[in-house]
């Protein structure tokens, strides 16, 4: 199995993470050999199994619809890069 | 005192012999003189553990004591400690200071036990070696005397390493693919992963969300269950928790064995593993007929998938999980970011390391467009096989044995090159979190001076009787005993 340079890139750009140019050539050597490794699952026989997204099979829990936790704004914009007026920053996306 | 169980350290604070001042100042000074060697710890929060080793006293004399009132230990740095930096290993979490505490450290802190810091770890518990982590390597104690810095497995391979060293008497770790198992079996100390649900996982740093799972590391599988007795229970912050009663674990230590059906499951005695280290599993296995256990072989036959099936699930859902570090709410963030893409892109390039942007970006591919049926879908399916290949062998045994790593303590570097080298250092520990079952690694001989650990495996929710096996092992053996040169 190997996974092209094209790929590596798109996929970088949905995972949002900046590649240099020189680090490509390992990456497509390290992705290509786990992705070799991933590629034994073809051999499985899988027809008619139910696909397990969850060891015990447990279903998504529903509480009662209460208020439960009290506004910690202030506690948790303490540990953000930058803020202001209880608003997060980030670079200007609008003109 | 830094040789005692967490059992005997706590009958000494009981009986006044010790006060938790001194027991905690004995450890602080231990750390201080030896931790350099090892790099096990990534914090040590003195003044935090002094102060609460002079409450843990007052509570003892008040008369409110818990087994755990005033005893040392450690925190592997994945669980979120109010107020104390926690950094899951990671440049992106070096700075973060968590504003709540997981469920696990609020219980520990309930129970008046005494945390001494925050213990290394692989980055975001991506790894087999401890040789991911930001904070640097940590090495093994096991092996320095011979000049050899070794790996102490991963990814909780601080907390392993600090408990070999007794440095901490007890440390709490996670479990994704083996992070507990393996790391205590290299450094020939006692670890327990537990059902998946049975610990809460709210506060501990996301991996892989459906295999995840919070355990305890110590010497003896005594203190393993007294460590279980802290941690398991319902936590409704949890969505995966399971709302099922908590027996005692001391309860049925001491149960005898006789009449135990052991199941060996044939693809774990395979070609990978060195005639040595099978020596030692089977010589374990032999004190367990010693102790009337009844020894069969079993099957796992899609047990050879579970690697593969591994690193689409992990990848996958860590891609998901570790999309949150985006340099806006918290963590790091790049310097002078020119536009919000730029934000994004060069925190995530700068902030995480090698192996977990690897994962990322198998798991985004497994996850994309025209894949998710061939990859995640397909591991989902397999993964189901593999459950059943567990459900099917517990119709006919109790527990299984098996080793829980193909070699013991390997060099520092000499599986850093290619990625599915290090991946193959799992390959008998990862099914049993696929399937979600619970598993033990319990030291069980040595192989060239260097630990080697009995993996038992169990069916779900039976933590009472892996650890009841383990205490009864290590009522007639040493090997838990062992102490690095």
């Amino acid at each position: 199995m190997t996974i092209s340079r094209e790929d590596i890139e798109k996929v970088a750009v949905l995972a949002r993470i900046r590649l240099d140019e020189e680090q490509i050539p390992a990456l497509e050597d390290d992705l290509g050999n786990i992705l070799s490794l991933v590629d034994q699952l073809r051999a499985a026989d899988t027809d008619n199994v139910e696909p397990l997204s969850h060891p015990l099979d447990a279903v998504q829990r529903l509480r009662a619809d209460e208020v439960t936790e009290t506004n910690q704004r202030e506690a948790f914009q303490a540990i953000a890069p930058a803020t202001e007026d209880g608003l997060y920053l980030v670079p200007r996306v609008i003109e | 005192m830094h040789n005692k169980s967490v059992a005997e350290l706590s009958r000494e604070l009981e009986s006044g012999k010790i006060s938790s001042v001194e027991l905690t100042r004995e450890f602080l000074d231990r750390i201080k003189a030896e931790d350099k060697q090892y790099n096990s710890f990534i914090a040590v929060t003195e003044d935090q553990a002094m102060a609460d080793a002079k409450a843990a006293d007052e509570q003892r004399a008040a008369g409110n004591a818990s087994v755990w009132t005033g005893v040392p230990f450690a925190h592997k740095d994945i669980f979120c400690t109010k107020g104390v930096a926690t950094t899951a290993g990671s440049k992106m979490l070096a700075n973060f200071v968590p504003p709540y505490d997981s469920t696990v450290t609020a219980n520990f802190r309930a129970a008046g036990a005494v945390c001494l810091g925050k213990t290394n770890m692989d980055e975001f518990a991506m790894g087999s070696s401890n040789e991911s982590s930001f904070f640097g390597p940590v090495t093994n104690p096991w092996g320095l005397s011979a000049g050899e810095k070794r790996v102490p497995g991963g990814s909780s391979g601080g907390s392993a390493a600090a408990i070999a060293a007794r440095l901490v008497p007890a440390a709490t770790a996670t479990d994704t693919g083996g992070s507990i198992r393996q790391p205590a079996a290299l450094c020939g100390i006692t670890g327990l992963k537990p059902t998946y649900g049975r610990v809460s996982r709210y506060g501990i740093i996301a991996f892989a969300s459906s295999l995840d799972q919070g355990g305890t590391m110590a010497r003896t599988a005594e203190d393993n269950a007294l460590m279980l007795n802290v941690m398991a229970g319902f936590d409704p912050k949890d969505s995966t928790s399971v709302d099922r009663a908590v027996p005692d674990y001391t309860a049925t230590l001491n149960e005898p064995l006789k009449g135990l059906r052991v199941g060996l499951p044939k693809e774990y005695f395979s070609d990978q593993l060195s005639p040595a280290m099978e020596q030692q599993i089977r010589n374990a296995v032999k004190e367990y007929e010693k102790l009337g256990a009844t020894v069969k072989e079993v099957s796992l036959p899609h047990a050879k998938l579970a690697i593969a099936a591994y690193y689409v699930i992990a990848p996958a859902e860590a891609s998901a999980n570790l999309s949150r570090f985006d340099g806006v709410r918290y963590g790091y963030r790049c310097e002078n970011p020119q536009d919000l893409n730029d934000l994004y892109t060069r925190t995530r390039a700068e902030g995480f390391g090698d192996e977990v942007k690897r994962r990322i970006l198998v798991g985004t591919y497994a996850l994309s467009a025209g894949y998710f049926d061939a990859y995640y879908l397909k591991a989902q399916k397999v993964r189901r096989l593999i459950q059943q290949d567990f459900i099917n062998a517990f119709k006919e045994v109790d527990v299984l044995m098996s080793p829980v790593s193909p070699s013991p303590a390997f060099v520092q570097g000499a599986n850093t090159n290619d990625p599915v080298t290090m991946y193959l250092e799992d390959i008998f520990t990862i099914a049993v979190n696929l399937a979600g079952v619970p598993a033990m690694s319990v030291p069980a001989g040595f192989v060239d001076g260097l630990p080697v650990g009995l993996q038992i495996i169990g069916n779900y929710f039976d933590e009472a009787r892996l650890l009841n096996a383990a205490h009864q092992f290590q009522q007639v053996t040493d090997w838990h005993q062992k102490l690095p040169q």
